[in-house]
């Protein structure tokens, strides 16, 4: 177990190299500079931004230096919101997002296992062609789509909840965001645990535990659910990705001032700092998650740490 | 059943593409007249305003067929542009096999763990929002199932006893490859290609949605969302139409999608 744990965490790292150098490539390979604007500056002035800057150096050392500030948790100043640094605008604002894609998140994996267990449990019922049938109109129509139908619904027809983000709204401002973010990664979920639902209850030993008499409730909980989580286990990485993408989404329609929409911001204004600093977080982010699932699945599943 | 799938979604999507190519020609308006004495008005047939008009009194009818000629014509130029970067990919990893065959996985296995989306953004920041940069953009980011399953599939041909039997009569790899594997891929790729054009809508109409991708007066189905998304409070039809159809171009796209590879499946197995 430590031996395979160790390999993963190792193969980890030339991941996130090439992640952190793809990024800074794509960024510097741009033509123009951060701060050609359509004021022209004297030839001295801007040759000491480029120097306080360090575009003035060659790309290899750059990056290198981009490197060194990385492990020192230092993604460099914005270029747009002049008095901080990349670094604390994502401190200031993550926090926010994690609450949000955290909760989006439990919703999924909770409501997603059930309905697809459910499905699996009723299969080719009406009941089955229903979450089907739902879980395929989740998946095609995008977060952008949903998320203004539902406020439209909710917020501005029916007036049960409300449509923006202001604190006095307390608890109740996080129910659409949560829902709309939550949706798609649902339907995802639902499809995924209904097919290895169906193909564990097919086994032998699902054959024998009901031969002892144990009821389907049971038999779901103690010798089924473990098995077919393993799929819906290994979505886990992506279903991350989505939902951090997604949250941009979110934030923008329902005005949360969290990273996502800092992303939004700095991409419009072109803050190339911010922009890349975000990339390379959540990356980073899921590179790491990727590997706790891989780890994870070491641990429940004892066959693939010998492989 | 599945049959049935593929024919009532390829109906309904073809006809989409005939009225978004015919219905603004058709029309009396067009789609960059504001007309400030006919703005934000609900759908109505008298005047011709099908879908209404929206907060400059342009004719949503014709942009939003215009988004959506515009919606398809992205999807399908990225697809085109993931099929020739993910099938050559996928071919030489499945034929050439072995060493080179592994490395080239693992790079796929990397990138699929990306949030690719953000990198297509980055790119958009860093080159000026280029309508062709959109295209290449997303079609680089889609190549990666269609790389897998298309190295699966030569892998398991590379095998097939007619293409020892090439081997044997002294046949060049060139010509095995062109001759006698590549027709046997056309029915897979076919299959992904589909599943590859919802996926390319939804990156397009994302970044149109946030301001990134396609710019006024032009416009698509993601823009004419994040428009309608500003009016909804007093003309829900300016996010209705646009976000209805958006969300039935993508379902048909997928149910056709998966009714064919169900279908082709079904032909394998007999």
């Amino acid at each position: 177990m430590l031996r395979y744990t160790l390999l993963r965490v190792l193969g980890a790292i030339p991941t996130l190299l090439l992640v952190i150098a793809l990024a800074f490539l794509m960024v510097h390979a741009a033509p123009g500079g951060p701060f050609d604007d359509e004021r022209v500056l004297p030839a001295d002035v801007e040759a000491n931004i480029a120097h306080a800057y360090h575009l003035d150096e060659p790309l290899p050392k750059q990056f290198v230096r981009y490197l060194s500030g990385l492990l020192q948790g230092d993604l460099g100043p914005s270029y747009r919101y002049r008095d901080y640094t990349v670094s604390e605008l994502i401190g200031n604002s993550f926090p926010l997002s994690l609450q949000l894609g955290a909760l989006a998140m439990a919703l999924a994996v909770v409501v997603g296992v059930s309905a697809g267990t459910v499905a699996a449990l009723r299969q080719d019922s009406y009941l089955d062609r229903l979450v089907m049938a739902c879980s395929m109109t989740g998946i095609s129509v995008p977060v952008f789509v949903f998320a203004p139908v539902l406020v439209l619904l909710f917020a501005v027809k029916l007036q049960w909840l409300p449509a923006g983000w202001s604190s006095a709204s307390g608890g109740a401002r996080l129910v659409l965001p949560v829902i709309t973010l939550a949706l798609p990664q649902v339907a995802y979920i639902a499809r995924l645990t209904r097919a290895s639902m169906i193909d564990v209850l097919g086994r032998d030993f699902i054959r024998t535990a009901r031969a002892q008499g144990l009821g389907t409730l049971t038999v779901v909980r103690l010798h089924a659910l473990k098995p077919a989580m393993l799929p819906v286990l290994s979505y886990m990485g992506p279903a991350v990705a989505a939902i951090l993408t997604g949250s941009v989404v979110v934030e923008e329609i329902f005005g949360i001032p969290g990273l996502g929409q800092f992303f939004v911001r700095g991409a419009l204004n072109r803050d190339y700092t911010l922009v890349l600093g975000i990339v390379v977080f959540y990356a980073t982010l899921i590179v790491l998650l990727n590997l706790v699932v891989d780890i994870l699945y070491g641990v429940i599943d004892p066959r693939v740490r010998y492989r | 059943m599945k049959n049935r799938a593929i024919t009532v979604s390829g109906t309904i999507l073809l006809t989409i593409a005939v009225v978004a190519l015919v219905g603004p020609w058709l029309s009396p308006h067009d789609y960059v007249s504001t007309d400030f004495d006919r703005v934000l008005l609900a759908p109505t047939i008298a005047d011709a305003h099908l879908f209404g008009t929206d907060e400059l009194g342009r004719d949503l009818f014709v942009r939003t067929m215009l988004g959506i000629r515009v919606t398809l014509l992205v999807a399908l130029v990225a697809s085109f542009v993931s099929l020739v970067i993910g099938v050559a990919y996928g071919a030489i990893a499945g034929f050439v096999g072995g060493r080179v065959d592994a490395v080239m996985m693992r790079f796929v296995d990397t990138l699929y763990a990306l949030p690719f989306i953000f990198f297509v953004i980055l790119l958009m920041v860093a080159f000026e929002r280029n309508f062709l940069l959109i295209f290449v953009a997303i079609g680089a980011v889609n190549w990666l199932d269609m790389a897998r399953i298309v190295r699966g599939q030569t892998l398991s041909l590379r095998e097939r006893e007619f293409v020892e039997a090439a081997r044997l009569t002294g046949v060049r790899n060139r010509r095995i490859i062109f001759r006698h594997i590549a027709p046997n891929l056309i029915g897979i790729v076919v299959v992904y290609v589909t599943l590859t054009i919802p996926q390319a809508i939804l990156v397009e109409s994302f970044l149109s949605f946030l301001g990134l991708g396609i710019q006024e007066p032009q416009t698509s189905l993601g823009a004419l969302v994040d428009a309608g998304v500003n009016l909804m409070e007093g003309a829900s039809w300016a996010l209705l139409f646009p976000a209805g159809l958006l969300a039935l171009i993508l379902m048909c796209f997928n149910f056709f999608g998966d009714g064919l590879r169900d279908f082709f499946d079904a032909r394998q197995a007999n």
